[in-house]
């Protein structure tokens, strides 16, 4: 044990591999998916595959959507060996790829969300049967974001099934996906307590995806309107507890919250990718108009803009710093909620300043379609919203620190 | 025509050289000069007697550095020092201290808690530090930290990662008494890592036999913009000497130093110089500054001083200067992150006690938010100054790590401080409350170069 942040050594052949596939899979298809939103990147498919592959060979070390999955017993099994495991790679190769895009990482076959939430909160049984489906995630409604303990979506238990009733929106992947994994409340009366995930396959009669978004960003990633009319589930696809439960908060509710805690790493990661992307393009645009970054010179000796770049700079390493650290307590069976939150709001507003800082530190070149850089500054905007905005990710380390309750400071 | 030039605005108390005088400015600027004669004073016309700063401020004028001690020459000349190895890091991502690192950290945040602290708010206000703070200092050893066993110290392998983890945890107590107990192991830590055996053998005796040696690193330079890189103080060869000019400031401690290490341009190439305290032509001049006032800030000047050539400290290259550069930052890195840290254990406390409009401001979002920020970017400078201090001990190249660190601890570190106060609104503004001072001592982290070295 010594203190040490360079990246795993075990895991930078991972991270160099990510890098080389966005690079040759990914960008030369960028700008093509931001035109043609909706139209589904069929080159994806072969990339999947390859995923699978690694991950069915273990040579991913983990890495992906399903690698977020937190194993206690093994970190027990090593006591007092240090892990860097599956949630540093996930965060690693993720950022990567979405140095490449972020809209077609969200668009990759069987690496969605409703993955990661799969490989959180499913039982042995679960992983069976959908741990190889493309699940994606739907929580948000019409009248809730932020506040997802009031869903209105309903699951009634009839016999053996869930009746589901409502609608969703910002389901990303969500006409794509094979599976939904879906939040609804047993009992609105009784809060969190009664909200659980259930995984919907497709096909299943009574849901219907409705429409899909035109977005600012992440064009390539559909993100569709999904709606619930008397869907009937099987009980067993419930994730996690049936038991409405308010005593053991981590049955009901914050079961599943859990499976924010490990999949904020991975948007922070998404924007510590996409950031990244605008600072290696523009840190060469700006060497061709004659400017670099001198390290060991005061940044305001030095240009207006090597200042500014070295400030973004900064501003992104702490980021990943914050990333890395949330995995890394991960992989440890270390509680990391709040170190999470930390850097998904830091990566989350770091992204938005670097990208369009760049956009402007580039002038006309930056704004042009001609560059990608007008896009990383459309794509990063999502990056402090969704899986909980800056301002909720604020609210939760607010509460951390301050030891407050949610019913003290709302 | 002397007269004007004399009552010209310019240059001075922070008037830009531009600045002209209408006639009635002319009246109230000799009005003013007339307020501070001490004429008021023996006619008793001065309420109340200002406090002067420490000794060597009083009348504003110079002194000549203290005599110190004769160092009497050992080791071989030619020879190359001792080092401690580098670590070998095992490529694990781990922010676990090492048992050693966590047990002297414990030690030092005991300190910190129990001397430091208490006296931090006397210490800032006489421009010195107690000597009980120095002697429990000393005590544990810390000047030592960065010399190798094998020379009288503490450390087997580069301990950068202890030197940054003992600078936060001291910071912690207070900027100022950190900065005057670490000064003394800068230098020590300078020679040991980059001294010959004669250097090593001369010098590094007077801090390892008990009290540590009074001494200073010297790189900062009066002038705005100044860069570190582009010294002003010069060092040229005459004979088997060097002679040195120039100004250097923010010297911590500089009037009780028997050593110093003094940065300076020779042969087109920046080099550290080893300059002994009863060198002729070294003068001192207290110089406190907004904060880290308990460190005695000093200016040092040197006229025409005259050291034995061998007296440069590693390469003549410019390297070892740039080295000793980026791991001075560091050591503030690590300093903000201590001084942050004290912040936000102040603030919390505080703003879920303050009670406004019918319950405490820590249940406004707006309240909760800033300390939310605070903890975020501070987890951050942490991160980021733990990177670079693990690479440098490591022996890998830190330039870009320590410039990204400087950056985060100076900009997120001010914003601490500043945050600090608006938190405590108008009571974060009186001296009552320590949350002023952190403020004031937050600015330096952009400023300064030299005084700590990890």
């Amino acid at each position: 044990m010594a203190i040490s942040l360079d990246d795993p050594k075990k895991l930078r052949p991972l991270r160099d591999q990510a890098h080389q596939v966005a690079m040759n899979m990914l960008r030369p298809i960028s700008r093509t998916y931001d035109r043609a939103e909706h139209e589904y990147p069929h080159e994806l498919d072969l990339l999947a595959s390859m995923i699978d592959g690694l991950s069915e060979s273990g040579a991913s070390s983990g890495a992906g959507a399903r690698g977020v999955k937190r194993d206690d017993t093994g970190a027990a099994a090593d006591e007092g060996r240090v892990r860097n495991g599956t949630n540093l790679a996930s965060v690693l190769s993720i950022a990567e790829m979405c140095w490449g895009d972020v809209g077609l990482l969200l668009s990759l076959p069987r690496q969605g969300l409703g993955n990661s939430a799969i490989a959180s909160v499913a039982d042995a049984e679960q992983q069976e049967r959908f741990g190889r489906l493309w699940a994606s995630m739907a929580i948000t409604e019409p009248d809730t974001g932020s506040d997802s303990a009031n869903i209105r979506t309903t699951a009634v238990l009839d016999g053996e099934e869930y009746v589901l009733n409502g609608e969703k929106i910002f389901v990303t992947s969500g006409e794509r996906s094979e599976a939904v994994v879906v939040w609804a409340t047993l009992d609105r009366e009784q809060g969190r307590a009664a909200i659980k995930s259930f995984v919907v396959p497709k096909g299943t009669p009574g849901m219907t995806v409705e429409r899909l978004e035109s977005k600012l960003g992440i064009r390539a990633s559909d993100t569709a309107t999904i709606r619930f009319e008397d869907c009937r589930v099987p009980a067993a696809n419930l994730l996690g507890s049936p038991e409405v439960d308010s005593v053991d908060a981590a049955k009901g509710f914050a079961g599943a919250m859990a499976t924010f805690d490990n999949t904020r790493p991975l948007v922070a990661s998404m924007a510590v990718g996409c950031a990244q992307a605008a600072l290696d393009l523009t840190r060469d645009l700006l060497a061709q108009a004659g400017v670099e970054v001198d390290y060991d010179r005061p940044a305001l000796a030095q240009s207006a803009a090597a200042a500014k770049f070295l400030q973004m700079e900064a501003d992104w390493e702490a980021a990943r710093l914050l990333m890395l650290q949330a995995a890394w307590m991960a992989d440890n069976a270390r509680a990391n909620a709040m170190e999470a939150s930390m850097a998904k709001a830091k990566a989350g507003r770091m992204a938005s300043d670097v990208t369009l800082s760049c956009v402007e530190l580039c002038g006309s070149v930056g704004y042009s379609e001609g560059e990608l850089l007008e896009k990383w500054a459309r794509d990063s905007k999502i990056l402090d919203i969704f899986e909980g905005t800056q301002q909720i990710q604020q609210l939760i380390v607010a509460r951390r620190v301050l030891g407050l309750s949610s019913a003290e400071l709302r | 025509m002397m007269l004007l030039n004399h009552l010209r605005p310019g240059g001075r108390h922070g008037i830009a050289r531009d600045e002209t005088r209408d006639p009635i400015g002319y009246t109230l600027a000799v009005l003013n000069r007339l307020a501070r004669s001490e004429l008021l004073d023996r006619v008793g016309l001065r309420r109340q007697a200002e406090q002067t700063v420490f000794a060597v401020t009083r009348g504003g004028f110079r002194t000549a550095t203290t005599a110190g001690r004769v160092f009497a020459r050992a080791g071989a000349r030619g020879r190359a020092g001792r080092r401690a190895t580098a670590t070998s890091p095992g490529g694990v991502f781990d922010l676990t201290p090492t048992d050693d690192e966590q047990m002297l950290v414990d030690v030092v945040t005991e300190l910190a808690t129990e001397v430091v602290r208490p006296a931090a708010a006397d210490a800032d206000a006489a421009c010195a530090a107690p000597a009980e703070v120095l002697r429990a200092a000393d005590e544990v050893g810390l000047a030592l930290l960065g010399v190798p066993e094998s020379l009288g110290g503490i450390s087997e392998e580069r301990s950068v990662v202890a030197g940054a983890l003992v600078a936060e945890a001291l910071a912690r107590g207070d900027l100022g008494l950190a900065v005057a107990v670490l000064a003394p192991g800068a230098v020590a830590t300078a020679i040991s890592t980059w001294g010959t055996d004669e250097q090593q053998q001369t010098y590094l005796p007077a801090f390892t036999g008990g009290d540590a040696l009074p001494a200073a690193l010297a790189l900062t330079e009066p002038r705005p913009l100044f860069d570190a890189l582009d010294p002003t103080t010069t060092a040229r060869h005459e004979g088997d000497e060097l002679v040195l000019d120039g100004v250097k400031s923010m010297v911590p401690r500089a009037s009780e130093a028997e050593l110093f290490v003094v940065g300076a341009r020779l042969d087109d190439r920046n080099v550290l110089v080893l300059v002994e305290s009863g060198a002729d032509g070294l003068g001192v001049e207290a110089d406190p500054a907004m904060g880290v006032r308990a460190a005695s800030l000093c200016t040092l000047t040197l006229e025409r001083v005259r050291v034995p050539a061998a007296n440069v400290l590693g390469e003549h290259d410019g390297t070892t200067y740039a080295e000793c550069v980026r791991l001075s930052r560091l050591a503030w890195c690590a300093l903000s992150v201590g001084v942050g840290q004290a912040v936000l254990d102040y603030v919390t406390p505080y703003v879920k006690q303050r009670q406004a409009f019918g319950e405490p401001i820590a249940h406004r979002q707006s309240v909760a938010f800033m300390v939310a920020d605070i903890a975020i970017e501070l987890q951050a400078m942490r991160l980021l100054t733990w990177k670079a201090a693990a690479r440098a001990a490591a022996g890998r190249d830190v330039s870009r790590d320590v410039a990204l660190a400087r950056k985060l601890c100076a900009d997120k570190g001010m914003k601490i401080g500043l945050d600090g106060v608006q938190l405590l609104g108008g009571h974060g503004f009186v001296k009552e409350h320590p949350v002023e001072r952190w403020y004031r001592d937050l600015r330096a982290i952009s400023i300064m170069e030299g005084g700590v070295l990890i």
